[in-house]
């Protein structure tokens, strides 16, 4: 037996992950004194920024709340005013915008475990070292970041602060031989996957589980992206409108982001809360990649939210060509409906690559936003970030792990959330 | 790789380079990811040592230093000035970085208390006025637009390699959008900035048939009474040119000289 051991990391801006966090972890004689993961981002107070903004401004200044998820904050806000002005999107326009999240998904995905997190499991400090003894593999992820991000500028006009998505429909159609292209490119993209699928199969994750309660939207048959109830592993379930009941936020004086708390002192959205509570919805390829890799709900090991969201890879993939298939059987109409403003309130529930995203604005007469209110997946996640790291510390602490290893698996854990930080704190 | 690389049998160094965040949503560091055809060749015309959104133990020794984000709270204007003390090039990344952005529009409320209050409600959270780079520092280079543009960079970054010179058009988005063929915006009924904001995005969005937000703050020489006239011969609600005029803080001093 190794004697207990003593350490004292300190991880301030951690890095490979959107915005800014530290991660502090002491452990004295065997025993875990301190095991902190602090959010110390800037706020930008956008829901103070939406006060007396007209409804046309929401969704161009709530894209901005993220630059990795502006697609899936516009839609959020689109589908807010949408709902508070009792509008409701054509079929055309529904397969649109799951389309063009779709691609986002892809690319968040994508960036994540190739730019974000493959380098932990090859040994490697950016994905900048990887370019020339992991040639194959960069290219592959610049293969299919390309394919996602163009898909996101033929839907929506630009991957990044989409501009063609606006409320009642878009501004302007995709041409129909590029849609095809797409789709082309799509199947064409299938063996990218596959490979993707062998590295990540041939990589190690860590050993590690705390239960925990999952939440996401809940499946109509479909596997969910865009509004409806929200359901979690604890036996919850909520209408849209209901989200106050699921998010409960509150403030904890290490953190500038929101904390939350649902039937336990924190739950996890994401792409494993959705496979965990939507697997039979889930592709049947998507499915098959599921069990290969050893992904079965309910998987209480935050580490594979990674093969999550590979999971989901396979899935946006797989609807997309389907999607395309089903638009390009349909004659398109111009689909922009006429806004007629009301007074009220309305929610919008997206599920985003990091998990549950809500906008819910309140309007005056005129169209005028009186108040807002936005709450981001990792705001949600950001408590159940801070008891894993706990309960981490404290396995590897009984483990007589050394300092090196400590770090390297605290950071791949906060890393596996895929956490957007800038965007918590908004 | 290689500290070095040449062109036409010319050796040119690769710069040290960093890539740091203030208050922002990281979608120009991402841009600087995308564009991935040609994403390799780009980053081997630089040295990245610091990049913390896509690298770990980066080094403080650089020559140029990217800098997004807008300055909202002390810490921020603490590792500006770091940044400034060693950066030979000191680059604002994005409209944040230039203007302010999306979130100077919080400016627009004098009691700051009130926008604590209303997004933290009574836990004490620190803030302050927000203000773009040059309010600070020196700004060597400005790389504007909400998002940039990474045809713009690349165009940008070779010939900061290369030491040519850096111009922006001085003309307005309206030429290239002209240029493009594309409908008039006005004729649609939607209000437009593109008659007096800075060219460079190929008139990005009224190509998509959405009329231009200012992000890239405006050209030379931009008229303003010009552009009410327009807006009142098409009956766009005055309000909804200020919401874009005070969008991405480009034009802060416009307004202010319109209200005059």
């Amino acid at each position: 037996m190794r004697e207990s051991i003593n350490c004292d990391i300190k991880i301030k801006h951690l890095t490979r992950v959107e915005g800014h966090g530290n991660i502090h972890i002491c452990i004295k004689n065997g025993q875990v004194e301190k095991a902190s993961w602090d959010v110390v981002e800037t706020p930008r107070f956008f829901e103070a920024i939406l006060v007396g903004k007209h409804w046309e401004n929401a969704p161009v200044l709530c894209g901005r709340i993220c630059g990795i998820c502006s697609i899936s904050h516009t839609l959020a806000s689109i589908r807010a005013i949408e709902q508070a002005f009792g509008m409701v999107p054509s079929l055309q326009t529904e397969r649109l915008r799951l389309l063009l999240k779709h691609m986002e998904t892809l690319q968040s995905h994508i960036l994540h475990l190739y730019f974000l997190v493959a380098p932990d499991f090859l040994g490697a400090d950016s994905v900048f070292d990887l370019i020339e003894p992991h040639g194959d593999e960069v290219q592959r992820a610049a293969r299919l970041k390309l394919l996602a991000n163009d898909g996101g500028d033929l839907i929506g006009g630009r991957r990044l602060h989409p501009t063609r998505t606006v409320v009642g429909g878009f501004t302007m159609l995709p041409d129909r031989a590029k849609l095809a292209t797409l789709g082309q490119r799509l199947r064409a993209a299938l063996p990218d996957l596959n490979k993707t699928v062998d590295l990540f199969g041939s990589f190690s994750i860590p050993d590690f589980s705390r239960e925990t309660e999952f939440v996401s939207l809940k499946s109509e048959g479909n596997y969910p992206f865009i509004g409806g109830q929200l359901i979690s592993s604890d036996g919850v379930l909520k209408e849209e409108e209901e989200y106050l009941a699921m998010s409960n936020e509150y403030m904890v004086d290490h953190s500038t982001s929101k904390w939350s708390k649902l039937s336990r002192p924190s739950f996890a959205v994401g792409a494993l809360a959705r496979v965990n509570n939507n697997f039979s919805a889930l592709h049947p390829e998507a499915q098959g990649i599921a069990d290969r890799l050893g992904l079965q709900p309910v998987n209480h090991n935050p580490f594979m939210n990674n093969i999550a969201q590979l999971v989901e890879c396979v899935h946006v993939v797989q609807d997309s060509i389907f999607l395309i298939d089903e638009l390009l059987g349909n004659d398109w109409q111009e689909t922009r409906q006429v806004v007629t403003p009301t007074a009220g309130f309305g929610t919008g529930a997206v599920e985003v690559p990091r998990g549950l995203l809500y906008h819910c604005y309140q309007f005056d007469e005129d169209g005028r936003i009186t108040k807002a209110d936005c709450v981001i997946p990792t705001s949600q996640n950001n408590a159940n970030i801070h008891y894993d790291i706990i309960a981490l510390a404290q396995k590897l602490a009984a483990q007589c792990k050394d300092d090196h290893e400590i770090r390297l698996l605290a950071e791949m854990l906060v890393r596996a959330y895929d956490p957007c930080i800038s965007c918590s704190v908004h | 790789m290689e500290k070095t690389r040449t062109y036409l049998g010319v050796e040119i160094k690769r710069p040290r380079t960093a890539f740091f965040e203030l208050s922002s949503c990281e979608g120009c560091q991402l841009q600087i990811l995308n564009k991935e055809a040609s994403l390799f060749a780009f980053l081997d015309l630089l040295d990245i040592v610091n990049f913390r959104e896509a690298m770990s133990n980066g080094s403080n020794d650089y020559e140029i230093a990217f800098v997004e984000g807008s300055v909202t709270r002390a810490d921020e204007e603490e590792r500006l000035l770091k940044i400034r003390k060693q950066a030979k090039t000191l680059v604002a990344l994005g409209s944040c970085a230039c203007f302010g952005g999306v979130n100077q529009l919080k400016n627009r409320f004098n009691d700051l208390e009130w926008v604590k209050k209303e997004v933290y409600g009574d836990f004490p959270i620190e803030t302050q006025k927000v203000r773009p780079l040059s309010d600070f520092v020196t700004v060597d280079l400005s790389i504007y637009g909400c998002p940039i543009k990474k045809e713009e960079v690349e165009e940008i970054v070779t010939n900061l390699v290369l030491g040519k010179s850096i111009d922006h058009p001085r003309y307005p988005v309206c030429m290239e959008c002209t240029a493009n063929g594309n409908i008039c915006l006005f004729k649609l009924g939607e209000p437009c900035l593109g008659p007096v904001t800075r060219a460079g995005c190929d008139a990005w969005c009224p190509n998509n048939r959405v009329g231009c937000w200012g992000c890239r703050g405006p050209a030379d020489e931009a008229n303003f009474d010009q552009l009410q006239e327009i807006m009142d011969s098409h009956n766009i609600p005055r309000q909804a040119m200020l919401d874009r005029l005070e969008c991405f803080g480009g034009f802060s001093s416009a307004i202010k000289n319109m209200s005059e």
